[in-house]
């Protein structure tokens, strides 16, 4: 039986098509696990080789991974939760009720969104937290720990949007509050330092834009729900192929410093 | 400048001005040009059907204002409070303004004198118009804080 697994295995890795996808075989040498990696789209934003320290959880505490898993998850179940949501103000109440009550595994998804969104900020909080404390901001990483904080501002500006997406009393007075800030924008707010002086008022200044009116109404709704399920996600995408990338070129993952100390 | 300097220089130009150009049109976009919002200003009856010393919460559900008849006249508050944002209540019993959010309380003219708020309610433009009821203006405000409700607009004297 396993023999016949094996012979079908081997007749389709030698089939045109499979050769086309695939240009290495599984032949254990350094040079051949090397250009897998390499040759993959995918797998190529990671590092070829990895130090053995770079498997220690102890010291990474392995939080930008798990960020990154629950970024996938809050894809995928925000992509099937967008099939029975409406980001118009008559139906967006609505449509998060039959979600929550009469789609088979609605509950599911939208908790599973509601919770992996909560944990992915604890998550990048945590692993920033562990970069300052390892040091891993420091030289040659700089960069990386900017593209990071770009990072932290996007997941937070996408857990913001989020949240007024349900269109219940506590989204609407959250993000009223949330907004409020905006007037004090320097420069860009009506209520902020010389914005009165540049001639910002409630209906042109940065909130205005942001909202879409002078308060939080349906215009606001399609702005958020635009801003969180295309725009953030996709400058977020493009910044972490810049931050994974970025580890590998910056030396490989941080580690102890073992030239200081006999390990 | 040679031709080769000209069309490079050209060139960028081309590049940064389109850019610049997509960019200003893109943030321009964003800022629309029709409001489905209530208009700022708005009617309010007539002076005589208010009693003295009444706080009038017709106009709340619609425009968030309080309109205060006193001896004097009249001025009307805007229900936001200013701490963060949220609409106050009118509790005649306990004679305040008080928000359900966070707890701040406010006089019934506008002074803050309990939780969190920083400052007192802000007052609105309050005018007659011309068919003689009177006339709220949502967008022109009056600060307590900038000595602002001394200003002719932030009160309507009326006694009859």
């Amino acid at each position: 039986m396993l023999g016949l697994f094996d012979t079908m295995r081997e007749k389709m890795q030698q089939t045109e098509v499979y050769k086309s996808i695939f240009r290495h075989t599984y032949q254990d040498t350094q040079r051949n696990r090397a250009l897998q990696i390499l040759d993959n789209v995918f797998l190529h934003l990671h590092p070829v080789r990895i130090t053995r320290h770079a498997t220690n959880i102890g010291f990474t505490w392995g939080m930008g991974g798990i960020t990154f898993l629950l970024f996938i998850v809050l894809t995928i179940t925000g992509v099937i939760l967008m099939f029975y949501y409406r980001p118009a103000a008559e139906y967006a109440y609505d449509d998060m009720k039959y979600l929550m009550n009469d789609v088979a595994f609605g509950p599911l998804m939208r908790n599973m969104h509601r919770w992996a969104a909560h944990a992915m900020v604890i998550t990048v909080m945590l692993h920033m937290f562990r970069v300052f404390l390892t040091g891993s901001y420091k030289p040659p990483r700089q960069f990386n720990w900017v593209v990071g904080v770009f990072l932290l501002t996007l997941t937070l500006f996408l857990s913001f949007t989020g949240y007024l997406l349900p269109w219940d009393q506590l989204a609407i007075w959250a993000v009223t509050v949330g907004t409020n800030m905006a007037r004090a924008t320097p420069f860009l707010g009506h209520e902020g330092p010389f914005g009165a002086e540049l001639g910002m008022r409630i209906d042109n200044d940065v909130r205005f834009v942001l909202l879409g009116g002078t308060q939080v109404g349906p215009p606001t709704l399609l702005r958020f729900y635009v801003l969180h399920c295309i725009f953030l996600p996709l400058i977020g995408a493009v910044l972490m192929a810049v931050h994974f990338w970025r580890i590998r070129k910056d030396g490989g993952i941080s580690g102890p410093d073992v030239t200081s100390k006999k390990a | 400048m040679n031709r080769k300097n000209f069309l490079n220089v050209a060139g960028w130009f081309a590049f940064f001005g389109f850019i610049a150009t997509a960019t200003v049109g893109a943030l321009r976009l964003m800022v629309p040009r029709v409001l489905y919002e209530q208009p700022s200003a708005f009617k309010a009856g007539f002076p005589s059907d208010y009693v003295v010393g009444e706080v009038n919460e017709k106009y709340k559900d619609e425009y968030r204002v309080w309109i205060v008849r006193e001896a004097e006249g009249f001025y009307a508050l805007l229900a936001i409070c200013t701490h963060l944002g949220c609409t106050p209540r009118w509790l005649p019993a306990e004679i305040k303004f008080k928000c359900p959010c966070h707890g701040s309380g406010y006089h019934k003219d506008g002074i803050n004198f309990e939780g969190p708020t920083p400052r007192p309610l802000e007052r609105l433009k309050i005018t007659l118009a011309d068919d003689g009821q009177i006339l709220v203006d949502r967008n022109v405000k009056f600060l307590y804080e900038k000595q602002e409700w001394s200003k002719p607009d932030a009160f309507l004297k009326y006694t009859g």
